[in-house]
């Protein structure tokens, strides 16, 4: 593996290419995605982004409650999020356990929804506390069952504790078992690295070690996909486009629950990375409420009035 | 799926329903409004509308505030306890607070700003600098400015036109926390927001006399400055009418505090967070369309970086959104004045001249109104005129450093010293700079914040005494230092 030439696989060169990172300053970070979140998105703009929003989403069942009866209704509103309106684009991918990876995709298949790829959280999602072996298995499983794309955690606590070329070694395995079969998301879990150098060096370090995605959060820990840490990751993939001429996708996933959440998202992109990130490809919103907040604000564009939530469908 | 992958924001104008100007204007003397005899126009600078006709006061009319304010404060106002001139503040900020919408929206339309600054930032700083003082007005006393401190008498306030309701909070709020009575004149290009304030005053029930406005030029301004009836002269503006202030005043007994121009050394160490440092310069320069005497005009960059913050800066400087001032997502308004915009377009010419090397981003400017792109000048030294003459415009001049201690002998190397900014992640070092430095205010990775309770003033050129806080509370009390 070449890295692309950023790093060489050992702990000094990793040492040496994060520790060449600037700081972030907490105070500026916040207070640009607080200024960009006054953005005001309104008529034509806001149909766009509501559409290119829905593209995006990830729809997420995370459950030890989820059944394939679960799994197959959200398969269903993934395909088609609005069964009375067919001209709704399907959702950007379904994201599942590993174990419900084989029920999601044969049962989109079934329905249609060939297009629509199954992710599956990975490596001991999600807090990533288990052997080498396990987290390989797991991700083999999952790219076994179906999924083309695999959103794995960082170890946090190796991380915390310094260990770097630790995560940076996880990734690089998990990047191999993925080959061309899969995507690798990787999750940094930014609620508990807290602040934004830690983010920035994350984002760096998963990027060099072969992310195809950088992703906020597991939906579990809370503060998930701020602003402002949204923010760094665009930053830092902007940053790394420059450096490699490779383009990284992001993906905010936790707290993201309604159209105005999801505009900002969309806003922080244009504006920090360039229109070149706002498709699926590049961009995707880890969620499962905004999707209908998405559908009843694009109602309210065609119809003038807010619905009642009984004319979208729960699942 | 392929998406049409634009995003261009559709126009989100903020209705100018809120607001009602009036065809004229006249003064506000005594607590009425009184008619003025002549007028001149005071228009939109991003539309050239002419907005409304306003009152130049004469010396009858100057006459008539000072003997009004003279009378509020000899019956009245220095009578009062510091509780009861208090709760008339308090009520003064609850009110811009609740008409905040519409001081916004008059203010861009006067001024050219956009909306989201005079939102985001004039009005809400404005009504935190009544609130701020109201709080002193009856604790004068444990300010440590002297166990018995008394107000000074009549003050007689010229404002400029960048920050015009801002600037009269500046003034107004310490002067009668003080216990002293006021003349203001606001700028002659931006009176709209003092005259909404005089009904603002009336709503309050603030007593008649304690706040007179009288609008006028500069005229009107001198008749302030000479009146003998006056006992403070508090002036915001240019270094240039700053001097004939401070010589009018010299052979008088009147007190002075001048707020002047600058020409902010903004300093970028190697270890600065570039992303955020970046941000900060956008906002020291084109904050406010560079209208603002302590911009951070001159960039100092060390020359290890140099190249990468410059690269990012241009980036940054492609997605400044600049238009109508109105719309919700404008970043850069219009310019105030087609005078301020020929000084503009003069400076940068100079700049051309004198072998800088211009870059603005490509922007589609209105054909109507007044306006300049951002711009950058790259390659100045201390020697190019952009590096010390005041443009007061979106225009940034980059030099480059060395060592720490060149930066601090290029920062210091002016006859301004209002502000400056240090960007590094090394507390040390700006601890060290924030101490060479001699500058009014110091930024440590930011720029242009403002808030009631720090002094804001002026080294050499920039001005003498300092507003806001218990400094600026000192300049409207007897027998206090004012420095």
């Amino acid at each position: 593996m070449s890295f692309y030439g950023l790093v060489d696989g050992t702990e000094a060169s990793l040492k040496s290419y994060l520790g060449n990172l600037s700081g972030v300053d907490q105070v500026g970070a916040e207070a640009r995605a607080a200024m960009l979140a006054t953005r005001s998105i309104k008529t034509t703009s806001k149909r766009w982004a509501i559409e290119t929003a829905i593209t995006m989403v990830d729809l997420t069942t995370l459950e030890g409650a989820d059944t394939p009866g679960k799994v197959k209704a959200l398969c269903t509103k993934a395909v088609r999020p609005d069964p009375t309106d067919s001209s709704v684009p399907s959702v950007g991918a379904v994201c599942v356990y590993n174990d419900m990876v084989e029920v999601a995709r044969t049962h989109l298949d079934l329905i249609g929804g060939q297009h629509v790829p199954v992710a599956a959280v990975s490596t001991a999602f999600p807090s990533g506390r288990a052997s080498m072996t396990v987290k390989i298995q797991d991700t083999k499983d999952a790219i076994a069952a179906g999924a083309a794309e695999i959103d794995m955690v960082i170890d946090r606590g190796a991380f915390l504790a310094g260990r770097y070329i630790d995560v940076f070694n996880e990734i690089v395995a998990i990047r191999e078992v993925c080959g061309e079969k899969a995507h690798l998301k990787v999750i940094f879990e930014t609620g508990e690295l807290v602040t934004y150098d830690n983010v920035r060096k994350a984002s760096f370090l998963a990027m060099a070690a072969g992310a195809d995605f950088i992703k906020t959060s597991t939906g579990k820990v809370a503060p998930a996909a701020t602003p402002p840490v949204v923010l760094v990751m665009l930053e830092a993939v902007r940053d790394f486009y420059e450096m490699t001429q490779v383009r990284i996708g992001v993906k905010p996933a936790g707290g993201i629950r309604t159209t105005k959440d999801a505009i900002k998202q969309l806003v922080l992109v244009n504006e920090t990375v360039g229109p070149d990130w706002l498709n699926p490809k590049l961009f995707r919103i880890g969620a499962s409420a905004l999707l209908n907040d998405l559908l009843m604000q694009r109602m309210k564009l065609d119809d003038g009035y807010y619905t009642s939530p009984q004319y979208v469908t729960m699942d | 799926m392929e998406t049409d992958m634009t995003f261009e924001y559709a126009p989100a104008p903020e209705s100018r329903a809120i607001v009602t100007i009036k065809p004229k204007y006249g003064h506000f003397i005594g607590g009425k409004f009184v008619p003025g005899s002549k007028h001149f126009p005071t228009i939109n600078p991003a539309t050239e509308e002419v907005l409304s006709q306003i009152a130049l006061a004469g010396k009858a009319d100057v006459d008539a505030a000072v003997k009004a304010a003279r009378k509020a404060y000899t019956s009245t106002w220095s009578k009062m306890s510091g509780k009861e001139r208090g709760k008339y503040l308090y009520r003064i900020a609850r009110i811009m607070q609740e008409r905040a919408r519409e001081f916004a929206v008059l203010e861009t339309l006067d001024n050219g700003k956009p909306i989201r600054e005079s939102r985001d930032t004039d009005i809400p700083l404005a009504a935190a600098h009544f609130f701020y003082h109201a709080g002193w007005a009856d604790k004068l006393e444990y300010a440590g400015l002297g166990t018995s401190p008394k107000p000074l008498g009549v003050a007689g306030q010229i404002i400029p036109w960048n920050f015009p309701l801002l600037m009269l909070a500046w003034k107004v709020a310490p002067a009668l926390a003080a216990g002293n009575t006021v003349v203001l004149k606001p700028a002659e290009s931006t009176p709209l927001t003092a005259l909404l304030f005089a009904e603002v005053c009336q709503q309050a029930e603030l007593p008649a006399g304690v706040v007179n406005i009288v609008t006028g030029d500069g005229s009107t301004g001198a008749l302030i400055v000479n009146h003998p009836g006056i006992d403070k002269i508090a002036f915001t503006g240019s270094t240039e009418v700053g001097k004939i202030i401070a010589r009018a005043v010299a052979p008088t007994k009147k007190s002075v505090t001048l707020e002047l121009g600058g020409k902010a050394a903004n300093i970028v160490f190697d270890d600065a967070p570039i992303d955020e440092t970046v941000e900060g310069i956008v906002n020291g320069i084109f904050f406010n369309q560079g209208h603002v005497c302590c911009a951070g005009s001159r960039l100092l960059l060390q020359e290890s970086v140099a190249e990468e913050v410059l690269h990012k800066l241009k980036n940054r400087m492609e997605k400044i959104r600049v238009g109508d001032p109105m719309d919700k997502n404008t970043d850069v308004g219009a310019i105030n004045s087609k005078e301020q915009l020929a000084k503009i377009i003069e400076l940068s010419a100079v700049g051309d001249a004198e072998g800088a090397e211009r870059w603005s981003p490509a922007c589609e400017l209105p054909s109507k109104g007044f306006w300049f792109a951002p711009t950058i000048f790259t390659g100045v030294t201390q020697a190019h005129r952009i590096a010390r003459e005041e443009i007061f415009g979106p225009v940034l001049s980059v030099l480059t450093f060395r060592t720490p201690q060149e930066a601090i002998e290029k920062a210091n190397n002016t006859p301004f010293g209002l502000s400056a900014g240090i960007w590094s992640e090394k507390g040390s070092r700006t601890l060290w700079a924030s101490q060479q430095l001699r500058a009014g205010v110091i930024w440590a990775n930011t720029f242009n914040k403002f808030d009631p309770t720090s002094p804001f003033g002026g080294y050499k050129e920039s001005g003498w005494g300092r507003e806001g806080g218990r400094h600026g509370l000192a300049a409207y009390l007897k027998g206090v230092s004012h420095e």
